[in-house]
């Protein structure tokens, strides 16, 4: 259920790749990065919810790729120069108070998003009408562990506020418009922020007052400007693929 | 220190509309918010139910197996409240 | 429909007349220390099996060769997990909590299956894992939905039923790279033959040797001996092998019309002793890691306990 995509995909040509390219390289490798979790979770249960999580990512990205090429070629092939995911995405797991921001952040933002394209009429709206429904189990799960931790014991809410503040500039960038999509991504914004607001209210954190972008990175990650360990990322997941060209796994 | 030990639940799952919720299994959580969200993931990641109740595992009162007898002994000398206890000639619908 | 407990009986004879008549023993019945001591150390390495067995598997989530074939690898690798908790489930109800259990592996007194200490060298130990080791551990597995101990056989339902798809993408994984290039065809006849004499240890010693074989036999909490499983896994083995176009590493391999079953070579229980004493190539490795992730998590588990206490009025609004 979770490996087949299973929405109806739009006639060929209606894609806009580009598009594709965004929204399919968020979930990849936020997929991934979750996945790194695999045998460290800080309890056994949590194993299985971040599982989950990055099983539904790994879904959205297989259907999303596959609307723009070949998925296998485009995400073990590509050079890091030609992804499109928003850097956010690609931070490393940090301590789990990391992995819970980059959560908490993201996955608001994508329920936002994909709220909005199953409404509409778009060739993504079959994807996100059924992706929206996962988002949001994504959201309530960060939004549970953020007051959990955030109001939990006083190195929690250290450690929080420090995760919060650190990924903090990596957000502006989620409300960078994405060509070919038909939904206004700059018009999240005010959304996302009145529902971070809130939660990291409720968990006695404090919203961080930094800027929401580095000096010269504004919306990169959609223009193929990276992190440094995003490189690394990409080596370890494309290694094996590119070391038999032509093989079928 | 803070006790790390999360209470331990039991999982009640409806596998489908017009069941009773059963037993599933245990597991930990810190509260019955998060032990309902791990029940989700854990008991029904095949899609093996449509709700799920929670409930501490302290809070459940069992009856002893010393007691099985003055509990259930009882009702197994009933055999007239099982619809096979009574002979119906052959032919006889819809009964 | 219950059978009754003879008027004078003690509780010893009525728990001997149920296993024996191949009832269920339930947590709340009366049962002889040594049955619930065989059974929390059996559940308890099968559990910590489960969960030291992610470490080998996830090793290759993050380089898998396809999306599909990760989709599938996090998905075995969550379902361990799972595993590991439906038995840990199954143990408390004999009054061991799961933490007393992760201690005891933490700290090295109680063990997990010596076949993880082996390290996943290639992609094709995936494959070998999947086909061999959950195969191994299926063959075991499977009779023990019928144990003697209700929790545990429930347990084992389903854990059996998930482990089906498990063996099953091991197979079709090295189906694939046999028929695949030449490189990958090496690499998935390396991985079977690293991976088979380990798989067959898998069975425990001899039966002669085995120290809890008889007992467990006894009490229903073991279905088969060691060497009968073995050999089933044997035969069954052959012919799959045969299909995938490897070959197994036993040169002593081969059909006896007589027995009606495949004879093998002798298997080096030297090396399955050492591995056990942890001189495998991954004792330490395992541990370690596991310690790792637990230690790196107290402060989380923390957290939670602490904003529970905190807010145990507020909740309760959650569950109905």
């Amino acid at each position: 259920m979770k490996q087949a995509p299973t929405p109806v995909p739009p006639a060929a040509g209606a894609v806009p790749t580009a598009a594709a390219l965004a929204l399919g390289d968020d979930a990849l490798v936020l997929s991934h990065r979750l996945a790194e979790w695999a045998g460290n979770a800080p309890v056994l249960e949590e194993e299985v919810a971040l599982t989950n999580i990055a099983l539904d990512l790994l879904g959205q990205a297989r259907f999303l790729l596959s609307l723009a090429g070949d998925e296998d070629e485009l995400a073990y092939l590509r050079e890091e120069r030609a992804f499109r995911n928003v850097q956010l995405v690609e931070q490393p797991n940090g301590d789990f108070a990391h992995t819970i921001a980059r959560q908490l952040f993201f996955s608001t933002y994508q329920e936002l998003l994909f709220g909005q394209l199953a409404a509409g009429d778009g060739p993504f709206a079959p994807l996100a009408g059924k992706a929206v429904k996962e988002v949001a189990y994504h959201r309530d799960h960060a939004e549970h562990w953020t007051l959990r931790l955030g109001d939990g014991t006083e190195e929690s809410h250290r450690r929080t506020q420090t995760a919060l503040d650190a990924l903090w500039r990596y957000t502006g960038e989620l409300f960078e418009p994405v060509e070919g999509l038909e939904v206004d991504v700059t018009a999240l914004r005010d959304g996302w922020l009145t529902l971070i607001t809130k939660t990291v209210r409720q968990a006695t954190l404090e919203l961080p007052t930094g800027p929401q972008a580095g000096a010269w990175t504004a919306g990169a990650g959609r223009q193929g400007l990276h992190t440094e360990p995003f490189g690394r990322m990409l080596a370890e997941m494309q290694h094996l693929h590119r070391s038999h060209p032509g093989a079928s796994w | 220190m803070t006790s790390t030990d999360w209470p331990l639940w039991e999982v009640f799952v409806r596998s489908r509309r017009g069941l009773s919720h059963t037993h599933a299994g245990s597991l930990h959580a810190p509260d019955a918010e998060m032990a309902l969200r791990n029940a989700r993931d854990l008991y029904t990641r095949r899609s093996e139910g449509v709700s799920i109740w929670v409930v501490p595992s302290a809070s459940i009162t069992a009856s002893s197996p010393d007691e099985k007898d003055p509990f259930f002994e009882p009702a197994a000398d009933k055999p007239y409240r099982h619809p096979t206890f009574y002979d119906i000639p052959e032919g006889v619908r819809h009964l | 429909m219950t059978t009754m407990a003879p008027d004078t009986g003690s509780y010893e004879a009525v728990f001997d007349a149920a296993v024996a008549a191949d009832e269920r023993i339930e947590p709340r019945d009366w049962m002889p220390d040594a049955y619930r001591a065989s059974l929390v150390r059996q559940i308890a390495q099968h559990a910590h099996s489960e969960i030291i067995g992610m470490q080998p598997e996830a090793n290759w989530i993050t380089r898998a060769p396809s999306l599909r074939r990760k989709a599938i690898l996090m998905a075995k690798v969550q379902d361990e997990a799972g595993h590991g908790l439906y038995l840990y489930s199954a143990a408390e109800t004999l009054g061991t909590s799961r933490d007393e259990l992760l201690d005891k592996l933490h700290s090295g007194r109680q063990k997990y299956s010596s076949i993880f200490n082996y390290p996943t060298l290639t992609w094709a130990d995936v494959g070998a894992i999947g086909w061999l080791v959950d195969g191994a551990a299926i063959t075991n597995q499977v009779p023990l939905c019928r144990c003697s101990y209700g929790p545990y056989a429930r347990a084992m339902v389903r854990v059996c039923k998930e482990e089906s798809f498990h063996q099953r993408q091991g197979y079709e994984l090295l189906l694939t790279l046999s028929r695949g290039t030449e490189a990958q065809h090496a690499m998935a006849q390396d991985a079977v033959d690293r991976w088979w004499w380990p798989s067959l240890m898998m069975f425990g010693p001899p039966d002669g040797e085995s120290a809890h074989s008889a007992q467990s036999m006894a009490w229903k909490i073991k279905r088969h001996s060691n060497d009968e499983l073995r050999q089933r896994f044997v035969d069954i083995c052959v012919p799959q092998a045969e299909s995938l176009g490897l070959t197994l590493p036993d040169p002593d391999l081969r059909w006896n019309e007589e027995r009606g079953h495949h004879d093998f070579g002798p298997i080096d229980w030297a090396e399955f002793h050492e591995v056990l004493r942890g001189n495998g190539p991954c004792n330490d490795q395992r541990i370690t890691r596991r310690r790792q992730a637990h230690e790196d998590g107290a402060w989380v588990r923390e957290a939670a306990a602490a904003y529970a206490g905190k807010h145990r009025d507020t909740q309760g609004e959650a569950g109905a």
